[in-house]
């Protein structure tokens, strides 16, 4: 039973990760833009929104309401200034100018936050749970896995069927081709990263909900999200799903082995899935 | 045909970063017209096409649509004006359905698929075997198949001049002809073309003017069916400067 346990809440940690690993797949995935500050945007949001809940009178949902439009900002001038002046078929400048802003924003968070950890007042959501069978499972993570799966089968519907999507898509597979049949290349990719850091808004919240944040967490996340997204396959937004489930279960799973295990089976797994699978697991056949 | 240049270049220069391929390119279009641009490799054709499309940074007055100076605008927004681009090695968007290429062209076109002048249901009549093929991903098909989307997606932007850039490379002679041969029904709707084609015969054919180029320079301009053989090969291999 302490395995099916284990995979229960695998599972509910693969929701977090993979609202960490949506807009990941967005930006590295389908644009091929490698975001080194990912993480770190993540845990200055998260900072934004402890920041914001000790002054502003808002409860939780509240907080969504105003970090997301945030994060949604921050996306569209992250793209705007930085990532479309470096934004081409080499994904090595997007790296290295985005590796240079993580080290900025770090370093920005300590000089406002220090390098103490925090998180969001306790609520009810936070400490709810309620069994089911012999398991028992918080209210919060089943809230985090529901609005990541709501998420990805919003965004994979967003690329499939919409005007935005199509374009988006053209862009990321021939963004002269793109501009040459009317997309306008800077614009839809500013759109799409200011989607893609929009998501992270909501994951940022529910990582201070969860759990403490602090400057220096960026990096952890970054590394969960790029692992999702290589596990379940470049360019499919459902792979990237499927990776953090991956993720999380193997965590979970190494947790019961061995409590110091957890994340080490979570890296091991993921070496596993580049060793016998390197497209991922749910990569379009060539 | 009409005698009203929609297209035309006024001493366009251009190339990539410091390199200049093109050095004072003249050249209209008129309005129904098909004109032909050859030369041999490196002769700056693409570059030009690339060039009047907004691709590569030219002056402003070098480049006019309908009387109006447009060099330098953004190749998203020349669609939005009426041209519209046939690259060469056809660049589809791999990951994507033929009919999923095609609609990028629609939501994007000048004018809405419903008003304008093409539709997929008319490309298919013009390419039938893409109706079957409609639903399969573009990498599924072959070179001809995959030149005929090119073809329709850059019609389906809904263009005024459609800039064609080597449809024949790379393809059997049957499949040639059978591109070839939609053309006359594009240009009976009004459309203007500019043909890049290295293969002399099939460029002198389908166009009413023809434009040599060698080292980014025009040598030979004239009527396609005026101008002799001879005429062509000075001006293609530089034996000498020569106007039909």
């Amino acid at each position: 039973m302490q395995w099916l346990d284990a995979i229960v809440q695998g599972v509910l940690l693969g929701g977090m990760y993979a609202q960490y690993a949506l807009g990941m797949a967005l930006m590295f995935g389908v644009m091929r833009i490698v975001n080194i500050a990912h993480g770190d945007v993540m845990i200055l949001l998260s900072l934004i929104a402890v920041s914001l809940a000790g002054v502003l009178p808002f409860g939780n949902i509240g907080l969504v309401l105003v970090i997301v439009p945030i994060a949604v900002a921050i996306g569209w001038i992250l793209q705007k200034v930085i990532l479309n002046r470096v934004v081409g078929a080499d994904p090595l400048p997007s790296l290295i100018a985005t590796f240079g802003l993580s080290i900025a924003l770090q370093n920005l968070m300590l000089e406002i936050w220090s390098a103490d950890t925090r998180s969001l007042p306790n609520s009810d959501i936070a400490s709810a749970s309620f069994q089911i069978g012999p398991i028992y499972l918080g209210l919060l993570p089943v809230i985090v896995l529901v609005c990541a799966f709501v998420i990805a089968g919003g965004l994979d519907a967003v690329l499939r069927y919409t005007r935005f999507g199509r374009g988006l898509r053209a862009a990321a597979a021939d963004t002269e081709a793109a501009a040459m049949t009317g997309v306008d290349p800077k614009r839809i990719y500013a759109t799409a990263t200011a989607i893609a850091v929009g998501i992270l808004g909501l994951a940022a919240i529910f990582a201070a909900l969860r759990a403490t944040v602090s400057p220096s967490d960026g990096p952890a996340q970054l590394i969960y999200a790029f692992e999702a997204v290589i596990i379940g396959g470049m360019g499919s937004i459902w792979g990237a799903f499927l990776g953090a489930m991956v993720l999380g279960i193997a965590q979970a799973v190494g947790l019961r082995v061995d409590p110091g295990l957890g994340i080490l089976f979570g890296h091991l797994v993921f070496l596993l899935v580049l060793a016998t699978r390197p497209e991922g697991i749910m990569a379009r056949k060539k | 045909m009409t005698g009203t240049a929609i297209l035309s270049t006024h001493g366009l220069v251009g190339g990539y970063g410091d390199f200049q391929a093109l050095f004072g390119i003249d050249l209209h279009l008129l309005q129904g017209e098909v004109i032909a641009l050859i030369g041999a490799n490196g002769a700056g054709k693409s570059t030009f096409l690339k060039s009047v499309f907004g691709l590569l940074p030219v002056g402003r007055d070098m480049v006019r649509y309908e009387g109006v100076p447009v060099g330098g605008t953004p190749a998203h927004k020349m669609v939005g004006r009426g041209l519209a681009m046939v690259p060469e090695g056809r660049r589809l968007f791999a990951g994507m359905t033929v009919e999923e290429n095609m609609r990028v062209a629609i939501d994007h076109a000048r004018l809405p698929e419903s008003e304008g002048q093409w539709t997929r249901d008319r490309l298919f009549e013009l390419f039938p075997i893409l109706r079957e093929k409609r639903n399969q991903p573009i990498e599924d098909l072959s070179g001809g198949q995959q030149q005929m989307v090119a073809i329709s997606r850059a019609l389906l932007c809904q263009p005024r001049v459609l800039l064609c850039d080597e449809l024949s490379l790379g393809l059997a002679p049957r499949v040639i002809r059978e591109i070839y041969a939609v053309l006359p029904e594009i240009i009976s709707g009004g459309t203007s073309i500019v043909l890049v084609e290295q293969d002399v015969s099939l460029a002198r054919e389908a166009s009413n003017r023809l434009y040599c180029m060698l080292e980014g320079r025009i040598t030979l301009t004239g009527n396609s069916n005026e101008i002799s053989r001879d005429q062509i090969a000075a001006a293609y291999f530089g034996a000498s400067n020569a106007v039909a």
